[in-house]
């Protein structure tokens, strides 16, 4: 039961958890039912926001930090000597539903060490889903940690329960994991997130033929990278995450700066501050693979096998290729209109709508959210030319790009993923 | 010049704009509620609300625009500001005069600026949702105070009347003093002349909570402070996502 002592053991078992980065809600669309509690919302609702800057959307917490494993990054690995315990399925079931009628949160992210063995682990998740949906006939938003090396059939019950399902890979190279993690390999990582995908396929072939086919994790699956605790490239990176999203239809590749827990582990590099600013540009890297058309290679290839931590992706890239610019704005495709820095998701469909009244010039721009200081370089519009990259050369826009933001902060910034509610377009 | 004055009911601004037609006279200057200082101008002229005029006028909005706009309309005129009847009047004018269909037209700064307050008001609502935070009464039932920046809680209610349906509610708005409560069937507007509740946090008093709803609020608050990784604070941030006038609603950032 829920009492003054479960605390501590909310203390221990969040505080397992964070390292997780992933706190997405959205992607599924659910109407309460009759009687019971909950819905889902497509667009996803943060509930609160942590100093580190982060959002809390979810309860997000281990149902046990003991584990048989002893991977190198983890907090939570066998040899730690910390604090360990662990909750009941019931006590997680009863906390997800109080802090849900109070609007604290938007769900539960269940995960958690591994106990025994993985099947066993899978089974406690699963009964938590399972006992919410129906003795608590609840309906909002559950994401399931699939144990790698559970059993095809347990990670089928997690899919008819949950919303998410996601398989943490954590480190992007086989050799480098089998270094990491010698518990763990490529194949029991990617072996659940293939069946995982299979079975979504399955559902979504179904629901075509019968509209009441039982969905399967309706909001898709996602994994979490570390980035710094190897000598990985972003290349190697983006290539592995452009690959999940093609090939695996996977919804979201998280990436986690990585933090030195275990800094007496001589496996892992020494590091003074987590490498927040590689981070929030691989983000940014993966914002414009899935949201702006760009390819991996287009971002980092062999030649430039780590993105510029001095200015963003789609400005590195545009500088590279300074035969596409100028471009007309009220003339170009929206795919190019896209591909311009300082112009960006929720520009793009104003001036395409805006441009079916008037010609367009740079003070509309600006009033239209356009960043003119970086697409001034890039673009012509209804006006005299200014000065160009084709006139200034690619190195002195990289020169002038740079003394705008001499003093940005270093800090990772929360990427805002959608306007709430809908705003003028549809 | 033309100075109106109503009820700040969005009927009464479609009354308005219904006279505005009628008498070929558009306004200058509109003011709103009852201490309109009518005398000083001496030709102010009062337009009672008709429902039957603003039904009109809706329809003529929706007829030269689209539904979706009239929409638009009515949540930029919760935004409650001084002067949204005014740039709404001339905005329903506006859109009554074109040819074409103007509303995507954000070239034009009326659109473009009726477009940022609806940004705004969508913003506010949808904080609504994500910074209320319920209290469980001794009654079983589910209290939460809030103010909001604009008018906008008849915007979230159909949210919360779905996500909550088997529990009783109620969301009071301190700013406006009313409110809405759902009683298991219907969602009906309250206002309390005697509100049992600290107005410094929005927290009912504490004879009136259920017994383990300090509880639940301490668990909480545990939660909140064992998720954040202190390597990676980060104030600046933290701030712009979570403002801090919301901080005195919220349990995890109060004292207790």
């Amino acid at each position: 039961m829920i009492s003054e002592s479960s605390l501590e053991k909310l203390k221990i078992l969040a505080g397992a958890a964070k390292y997780d980065v992933s706190c997405a809600s959205s992607g599924t669309q659910r109407s309460n039912t009759n009687g019971g509690i909950g819905n889902a919302s497509a667009w996803g609702i943060c509930h609160s926001f942590t100093e580190d800057g982060r959002c809390v959307s979810l309860l997000k917490i281990m149902l046990s930090n003991y584990c048989i494993y002893d991977c190198a990054y983890c907090i939570n690995r066998k040899s730690n000597e910390i604090p360990r315990t662990s909750f009941t399925p019931d006590e997680i079931a009863k906390l997800t539903i109080e802090f849900y009628r109070r609007n604290y949160i938007e769900g539960l992210f269940l995960s958690s060490g591994v106990l025994v063995n993985p099947d066993h682990t899978m089974e406690r998740i699963v009964s938590v889903a399972k006992l919410l949906r129906t003795e608590h006939r609840y309906n909002g938003y559950i994401h399931l940690k699939a144990i790698p090396g559970a059993s095809p059939q347990l990670i089928a019950d997690a899919g008819r329960w949950a919303d998410r399902l996601s398989v943490n890979i954590e480190i992007p190279t086989e050799n480098n994991l089998k270094l990491l993690a010698p518990d763990k390999d490529f194949k029991s990582v990617l072996e659940p997130m293939k069946i995982i995908s299979a079975n979504i396929l399955e559902s979504k072939a179904e629901r075509k033929i019968h509209r009441n086919a039982p969905l399967f994790s309706p909001a898709g699956q996602s994994t979490q990278l570390i980035i710094g605790a190897t000598d990985d490239t972003d290349h190697t990176i983006l290539k592995l995450s452009s690959a999940l999203y093609s090939r695996r239809d996977l919804k979201r590749v998280y990436y986690s700066g990585y933090i030195p827990v275990n800094s007496y582990d001589t496996r892992l590099p020494v590091l003074n501050a987590p490498p927040l600013r590689r981070e929030h540009r691989l983000y940014q890297a993966d914002w414009l693979l899935r949201f702006y058309g760009f390819g991996s290679q287009e971002i980092v290839n062999p030649e430039n096998p780590n993105l510029d931590l001095e200015l963003d992706p789609k400005v590195s890239w545009a500088l590279r290729n300074p035969h596409l610019f100028p471009i007309d704005i009220n003339k170009a495709d929206p795919a190019m209109l896209l591909r311009i820095p300082g112009i960006g998701t929720r520009s793009v469909p104003l001036i395409l709508l805006a441009r079916q009244h008037q010609r367009l010039n740079s003070t509309h721009l600006k009033k239209m959210g356009v960043v003119m200081k970086r697409a001034r370089y890039f673009i012509t519009c209804n006006e005299l030319r200014s000065q160009n990259i084709q006139e200034l050369k690619p190195e002195l826009v990289r020169q002038l790009l740079l003394e705008k933001k001499a003093i940005g902060n270093d800090g990772a910034v929360q990427l805002k993923l959608f306007h709430p509610m809908m705003p003028a377009l549809r | 010049m033309n100075v109106f004055s109503f009820d700040n009911t969005f009927e009464g601004l479609l009354t308005l704009i219904f006279e505005s037609y009628r008498q070929g006279r558009f306004p200058d200057e509109i003011l709103s509620g009852e201490g309109s200082p009518g005398v000083l101008f001496g030709s102010t002229i009062l337009v009672e609300t008709d429902d039957r005029k603003a039904e009109r006028v809706w329809k003529g909005i929706i007829s030269h625009s689209s539904e979706e706009n009239a929409h638009r309309i009515y949540r930029v005129f919760l935004a409650d500001i001084r002067d949204t009847p005014l740039l709404l009047a001339k905005f329903i004018c506006f859109t009554i005069d074109s040819v074409k269909n103007e509303e995507t037209n954000f070239a034009e700064p009326l659109v473009l600026e009726v477009h940022k307050i609806h940004q705004k008001v969508c913003k506010e609502a949808h904080r609504v949702q994500m910074f209320v935070r319920f209290q469980k009464t001794i009654e079983a039932s589910y209290y939460a105070s809030f103010a909001p920046m604009y008018d906008v809680l008849p915007l979230c209610i159909p949210h919360f009347r779905d996500r909550y349906a088997d529990q009783s509610w109620i969301i009071y708005d301190l700013k406006r003093n009313y409110g809405f409560l759902y009683d298991l069937k219907n969602v009906s507007r309250v206002v309390f002349d005697e509100l049992k509740v600290n107005t410094q946090n929005g927290q009912l008093h504490s004879a009136l909570l259920a017994v383990d709803e300090i509880l639940f609020q301490k668990l909480w608050k545990q939660y909140y402070r064992s998720i954040c990784i202190q390597e990676r604070k980060n104030d600046k941030v933290h701030r712009q996502l979570l403002p801090k006038r919301f901080w005195k609603y919220l349990p995890e950032k109060g004292i207790l």
